[in-house]
């Protein structure tokens, strides 16, 4: 790949206060975004998923975060330390949000029509005309019926699966290069998640923007990424292209997730095969690997001694002492009887 | 012969909103056998979950009938609820709110036993302590607090809770549903157990079909307050009966790349319609894809399906044929394995 | 299955994080812990007053009056040739018991009330919440001086009467609070359980108030410390040769011109003390407002 990246993120390290002191909650996190593609992040809560990429467009700092090191490049210009005022002028320009909770991302004050208009004439400088047809047309691209009239209504007027859909409209009013969409799924039913991710793909299809999809469900991961980061215990642990990913999972926290899913033990015939334990948490993660209370395959001394690094394997990258020694296909490996 | 754990026949569930009576469930019934688990499966909005608090006499029904064994509860006195208590729990979605944070664990499974038994407290401490364990915590926890723990822990505490005075049948209210993915499979796992040992029905509500598979001998599909299909897990899940029944199954995401996009995929196109105003004829025309002129002028009868159960479908009498078929018989094709 | 066998037993489950407590971040409130020790130091005083006090509260000396502070009377002495010092470490015990009378009369009274009013809801809530904003729609003293009148002054009476004129706040309190909690998935999950109205009133909300109640309690303290001040001022509350702070200032403002320290002295005390009470229930609000989800 001879082009630059979009986004590139890298050693990334976010501290959050606590009554424990300050807590590491993303740990030298790297991850790339080239143009044109969908990476997904896929973790559980408190994995660092959402800090990670909340930070690196400067969102968590107000939260009361601090980026301990690490640098984040857009398009080649260094974010860490950017003015709120230069970050202010790339989001919601350059870079487009959609989060998961659509009914607090809108102002209840003013109609949908007014806020993607407004958007779209501070960052694109669009008379005021323009703007709002500008609204009317992202309102009717993202599926809203009589999306002339419905561009009046407020908040409050709309399901929260359309809500989410005018968030949609209004992060691509400005015709973004990079999406952030941090589980914006996550509280639609499946059958509006169904129509939302169709609409992304199809969107993401005809503009060529990259999509930075944070979500916990590899279900809908294989339905749309191209590239895939897991991250568990404020690291990535795994870094793979999907079909990779999905065909031969190289840490076995990732072939846990997917063994644990009900449709992978539905096709199976078999009862869905937990990973034992509770999720690791900042106060106290465990030494060695983070994941290694929950292994199956752990092996004392290897696994609980010293930190474990992300090493390449192939197309992929896994932080797992073990990924060499086990077969392609560790999902598979498993759950053999 | 023997008599259902639970039978519901023709119940009604209306709200007030404002002045107008929304009709929140319409004329439902099912049967759980003894040891079984009916799954109720359904977007929100549909009415499921009032149904599961219908049961209980959490919300009082407007009309038809509710049998648990041979006691009507429908027709129960408010003083004589006490007792249906005994024999109906219900464990919610949301265990970091359906546990009383100022009560410790252990008053909070004691409490069951205070109300309904007449048991010294030693021997309701030794029931707490073995009920921990069934659960896979320990009888130490008892102490500790609900916000000491886990959402998955959380979620074992409340199943223990209901499970204390050993009831007839359980309404499990999306019990997985707001837990982590890696921890909801141990909770899926710990309530087929749980059942297998005690012998109690249940009733599991969820949006998820693929866990209500996992879970459920029998199947109900809810569309705004009513049933349109039922029938055993297995062929519901082969061989869907509904087009909305085939677009909740289409739109659980294939945890495949490979698969994630296929032909078949049913994709549903507006929005769930107001229930103050459901649509003539068959409710779920306003967004099925397969909507025929008679379906605005009747509504379906329920049709018998070879494989097993009801649905209420005019595809199954009118419509275009396939070889010689109904089309509602091929509703699966595309998305099958 | 072995690996489905061993999520029944968790290994994982017994770590868990210290819970970040209500008690750690009052703590590091210094504002409202100085309050505290303030308001613990005054307590020890009362309890504590013949130990303390350095001569006999009652005894007069007409040798001795209006007296300016001095060695052996460290405030001077009032128009009886009582020491001011000793009347007023004493009197502490007076004016505390009395707001601690009233608040008790306003929570028997606003509590039950409050908390059937807020579960309740309905005609029950609408009737009780009309009749409070009636009482409460008064002004505080003057309501206490016409009850005051009725039953004739006497400090208890004066306390009772503000403890009914108080009843409604903690009511208020009480019922929005418990028209909160009232929707907690919680309670639902106890009439689920089998739980008795009764029941889950005294168990499930009752202890779910307890903070915006302490807080509104503490508060209240302060308002009644100053209102006994008030009445016992005019003469509707602690009669001699009973010592109030109040009553204290009463007797001795006529003499302010003579001899400033005493009324100045049983001011700046009452004063003081109201404060601390003000202070110490803003702290318990920061501090309890965020106690619930903690751990989360």
């Amino acid at each position: 790949m001879s082009e630059a990246p979009l986004l590139e993120i890298n050693n990334l390290t976010v501290q959050f206060p606590s009554v424990h002191g300050w807590l590491t909650v993303v740990d030298q996190v790297s991850l790339t975004v080239w143009r044109n593609e969908i990476v997904c992040v896929v973790g559980e809560s408190g994995s660092g998923k959402s800090v990670t990429v909340q930070a690196a467009v400067g969102l968590s700092q107000a939260k009361g975060a601090r980026v301990l090191n690490g640098s984040v490049r857009f398009q080649g210009q260094e974010l860490v330390g950017m003015s709120i005022r230069q970050l202010n002028r790339i989001r919601g320009a350059d870079i487009g949000f959609i989060f998961q909770e659509p009914m607090s991302s809108l102002n209840p004050a003013y109609t949908v029509g007014e806020q993607i208009a407004e958007v779209v004439r501070r960052h694109k400088g669009a008379g005021r005309d323009a703007a709002w047809k500008r609204a009317v047309e992202m309102l009717d691209r993202v599926g809203i019926a009589s999306a002339a009239t419905r561009v009046k209504d407020y908040p409050h007027q709309f399901s929260g699966g359309m809500r989410q859909r005018v968030m949609m409209a209004m992060a691509l009013a400005c015709e973004p290069k990079l999406l952030i969409a941090d589980e914006p799924t996550t509280a639609l039913d499946v059958t509006i998640q169904a129509r939302m991710l169709e609409l992304l793909v199809e969107f993401q299809r005809d503009s060529h923007m990259s999509v930075l999809f944070i979500t916990h469900d590899l279900g809908v991961v294989a339905k749309i990424a191209s590239r895939v980061v897991v991250m568990y215990g404020a690291q990535v642990v795994e870094q793979a292209p999907v079909v990779t990913l999905f065909r031969a999972p190289r840490h076995p926290y990732t072939a846990g997730l997917l063994e644990a899913m009900p449709q992978v033990a539905l096709e199976r015939g078999h009862d869905p095969v937990a990973i034992p334990g509770v999720v690791a948490q900042a106060h106290a993660w465990p030494r060695g690997c983070r994941f290694n209370p929950r292994c199956t395959l752990r092996q004392d001394g290897p696994c609980t001694t010293d930190a474990i690094p992300l090493t390449s394997y192939g197309d992929a990258l896994s932080r797992c002492v073990l990924t060499g020694t086990l077969t392609a296909g560790l999902a598979r490996a498993e759950a053999a009887p | 012969m023997t008599i259902p754990a639970l039978r519901v026949e023709n119940l009604q569930v209306e709200y007030t909103v404002g002045k107008r009576q929304l009709r929140a469930v319409s004329g439902v019934s099912f049967e759980i056998g003894a040891g079984e688990t009916l799954g109720l499966v359904g977007e929100s909005g549909s009415g499921k979950s009032t149904t599961g608090l219908a049961l209980l006499r959490l919300i009082d029904p407007a009309g038809g009938r509710i049998y648990l064994l041979d006691t009507d509860v429908t027709t129960l006195k408010r003083r004589d609820l006490r007792n249906l208590r005994k024999r109906m729990q219900i464990v919610f979605q949301d265990p970091y709110s359906s546990l009383n944070p100022s009560m410790t664990i252990g008053q909070l499974l004691e409490e069951p036993l205070i109300i309904h038994t007449d048991h010294p407290t030693s021997e309701r401490r030794a029931q707490v302590a073995s009920a921990l364990q069934s659960v896979g915590l320990t009888p130490a926890h008892a102490a500790r607090y609900p916000h000491e723990f886990s959402g998955g822990q959380r979620q074992r505490v409340a199943i223990a809770r209901a499970m204390m005075v050993r009831p007839e049948l359980v309404v499990l209210d999306e019990p997985v549903s707001a837990l982590d993915v890696s921890t909801q499979s141990q909770i899926l796992n710990l309530l087929r157990q749980i059942q297998k040992d005690s012998g109690t029905a249940f009733l599991f509500v969820a949006h998820d079909l693929a866990v209500i598979r996992l879970m459920s001998r029998n199947v109900a599909v809810m569309y705004l307050g009513e049933i349109v299909e039922q029938g055993p897990a297995a062929r519901i899940y082969d061989q869907p009966a509904h087009p909305y029944t085939a677009a909740l199954i289409s739109a659980v995401p294939v945890p495949d790349p490979a698969r994630a996009h296929m032909v078949g995929e049913i994709i549903l196109r507006g929005d769930l319609p107001s229930p103050l105003d459901p649509p003539s004829g068959c409710r779920f025309r306003t967004r099925c894809p397969f909507a025929m002129p008679i379906c605005t002028e009747q509504v379906p009868p329920p049709t018998n399906i070879a494989g097993g159960g009801v649905t209420a479908c005019h595809l199954h009498q009118h419509g275009p044929r396939l070889d010689g078929q109904p089309l509602g018989d091929f509703l699966r094709l595309g998305v099958a394995p | 299955m072995s690996v489905t066998t061993a999520s029944f037993i968790d290994p994982a489950a017994a770590p868990l994080p210290p819970p970040s407590s209500f008690w750690s971040r009052f703590r590091r409130n210094p504002v409202a812990m100085t309050s505290l020790l303030i308001l613990i130091a005054i307590t020890l005083t009362a309890i504590f007053a013949p130990e303390i006090a350095p001569h006999n509260p009652m005894r007069s000396s007409l040798r001795a009056v209006l007296k300016s502070p001095n060695a052996m009377y460290w405030l001077g002495t009032d128009d009886l040739g009582r020491d001011v010092a000793s009347r007023l470490i004493f009197a502490s015990r007076l004016s505390l018991i009395a707001s601690i009378q009233a608040l008790s009369i306003a929570l028997i009274i606003g509590l039950p009330l409050g908390l059937i009013s807020g579960y309740a809801g309905g005609w029950t809530d609408i009737v009780i919440t009309r009749i409070n904003d009636a009482i409460m729609s008064f002004p505080a003293l003057i309501l206490a001086v016409v009850i005051v009148g009725l039953m004739g002054p006497s400090l208890t009476n004066a306390m009772t009467a503000i403890g009914i004129v108080y009843a409604p706040r903690i009511m208020r309190v009480v019922r929005g609070s418990t028209l909160s909690v009232r929707e907690e998935v919680y309670i639902m999950a106890a009439r689920a359980t089998g739980c008795s109205d009764t029941r889950i009133i005294v168990h499930h909300v009752l202890p779910n108030i307890v903070g915006p109640l302490l807080v509104q309690s503490t508060v209240l303290l302060g308002h009644a410390l100053l209102a006994e001040a008030g009445l016992s001022f005019l003469g509707l509350g602690a009669q001699p040769p009973q010592a109030s702070w109040g009553a204290m200032l009463g007797q001795a403002f006529p003499y302010m011109a003579q001899s400033p320290v005493p009324t100045i002295a049983a001011g700046m005390i009452i004063s003081v003390t109201v404060l601390c009470f003000n202070l110490l229930g803003d702290g318990l609000r920061d501090s309890v407002g965020r106690v619930r989800r903690a751990g989360e």
